[in-house]
């Protein structure tokens, strides 16, 4: 009888977890992949900075900026959440020289999880 | 929540004597598991509102096996644990944890535990049942992001009785503990690969709430004194974090589902305070391996107890555990209240 109401309890806590409420939640936002990616050296300049995410992100709420290795902003300050995929934060760079340069992002997942990170890149 | 999981301190020798223990029809505290689940429905009803668990700046700590999250989040887990028990008398036993817990502020929630047993005495006969309900609380007082840090107090008390008598203890056990979890990412870029480790732990005593047993044989009139010990619980675990190393550091090219790993392995132990014993430590080193996606984690770790005291074989552990805040962040997945 134990068995039978753990079971039962199991069953339904499965259903009604994955067959009625998924489809509205969406869950924390952590980075899929980017562009450059993570930790990577590049050959020239990139034209901007590009990170997936495995969620879709509040644009108001989301950011990204790229620094040179003194701390100084170097983006185009015209970073966004793409508005045909909201998935992807974009920023623009202008033409930078050698170096290496970290990428600082903030984001907010649909369902109002907050998430954060940056990583560095390399231009030679 | 608790230090360790309570199937991972059931030894072969204590498992047999409660199976010897005469069964009762009815557990006489089965209001209190009414109450335990009219307690999470009514949780999940009423609305709240959403936040982060187990995250501490850019590092996400996992849910892993035996030792308990530093952490207080809304979050629902399943632990299935099989061990084959040597000795003079085999058996085998396969434990089900049950863990639910609730945020009732952003930083405060409580927890509720319940573990099925069964075990199987090669051929001389089963014993099954629930274990004693465990209610506990546990304050997040330190999140620092920079640092990748979290430090958490909490209590936990498995009341006596509530179980059935064949496998559970007819006394209540009082764990306060000390939880932590430090994230590497602050390392200097120079070890750029040592940043995805983290490690997570809990430390606390265990105090019985009666130092003793004593039976009486009505046959022979002779009495039996068993000895109720207060232990000291010290659990860690070790983690490398492929999603850290892909995400944060370098990004290898791991696909799925390599990309969402977390290798952990934990160091479960209780070392005996009481006269008897005294010093004795028991425990298991858990390496495994937990896949977190965007719901739920998976996870599956092998069981090797460090002595003979602890077990002769090795066992293996399943997770099955849901972010409930993920799940229903608009609802049942938030603190009721901010």
């Amino acid at each position: 009888m134990q068995i039978l109401r753990l079971r039962a309890a199991v069953v339904f806590f499965f259903l009604w977890s994955f067959l009625v409420l998924p489809g509205v939640s969406q869950g924390h936002a952590f980075p899929d992949h980017s562009d450059p990616k993570v930790g990577s050296t590049v050959s020239g300049s990139p034209a901007d900075v590009r990170i997936w995410f495995d969620g879709d992100l509040e644009p108001v709420f989301s950011t990204i900026a790229v620094q040179d290795s003194g701390g100084k902003r170097v983006d185009k300050g015209n970073g966004r959440v793409n508005p045909s995929t909201p998935a992807l934060l974009e920023v623009s760079l202008p033409r930078l020289p050698a170096g290496t340069y970290r990428v600082i992002w903030n984001v907010v997942a649909r369902d109002g999880h907050r998430t954060t990170g940056d990583y560095t890149f390399a231009i030679k | 929540m608790r230090a360790v999981r309570k199937s991972s301190t059931i030894r072969a020798d204590e498992y047999n004597g409660m199976i010897k223990k005469e069964a009762e029809g009815r557990c006489m505290f089965s209001w209190l598991r009414l109450s335990f689940g009219i307690a999470v429905l009514f949780s999940l009803l009423i609305p709240a509102f959403s936040w982060a668990h187990g995250i501490a700046g850019k590092r996400f700590f996992p849910t892993t096996f035996q030792v308990d999250d530093p952490f207080i989040s809304d979050e629902f887990s399943i632990l299935i644990n099989h061990i084959k028990q040597s000795g003079d008398e085999p058996n085998k036993l396969t434990a089900i944890d049950i863990d639910y817990s609730k945020r009732i502020l952003p930083n405060f929630g409580l927890e509720f535990h319940e573990a099925y047993l069964h075990l199987d005495s090669n051929g001389d006969g089963s014993a099954n049942g629930w274990d004693n309900l465990g209610v506990g609380a546990k304050w997040q007082f330190l999140t620092n992001a920079e640092h990748e840090t979290i430090l958490s107090i909490g209590t936990d008390i498995d009341i006596g009785g509530t179980g059935a008598h064949q496998v559970s203890e007819s006394f209540s056990t009082i764990s306060p503990t000390l939880f932590f979890g430090k994230g590497l990412g602050d390392l200097p870029e120079s070890v750029n690969f040592l940043r995805p480790f983290a490690i997570t732990g809990a430390i606390g005593p265990s105090f019985p709430t009666r130092s003793k047993n004593v039976t009486v044989n009505h046959d022979t009139g002779e009495t039996d004194t068993e000895h109720n010990s207060t232990t000291l619980t010290w659990a860690f675990s070790l983690q490398y974090s492929l999603m850290y190393l892909q995400s944060f550091v370098k990004d290898i090219g791991l696909g799925v589902p390599f990309n969402r790993m977390i290798v952990v392995v934990e160091f479960p132990m209780q070392t005996n305070l009481s006269r008897d014993n005294k010093g004795q430590t028991t425990g298991s080193v858990n390496p495994g391996v937990v896949w977190a996606g965007k719901f739920m984690e998976l996870g599956i770790a092998a069981e090797i107890p460090i002595n003979s005291k602890s077990g002769e074989n090795v066992g293996v552990l399943g997770l099955i555990h849901l972010f409930i805040d993920d799940l229903f962040p608009k609802s049942i997945g938030r603190p009721l209240f901010q």
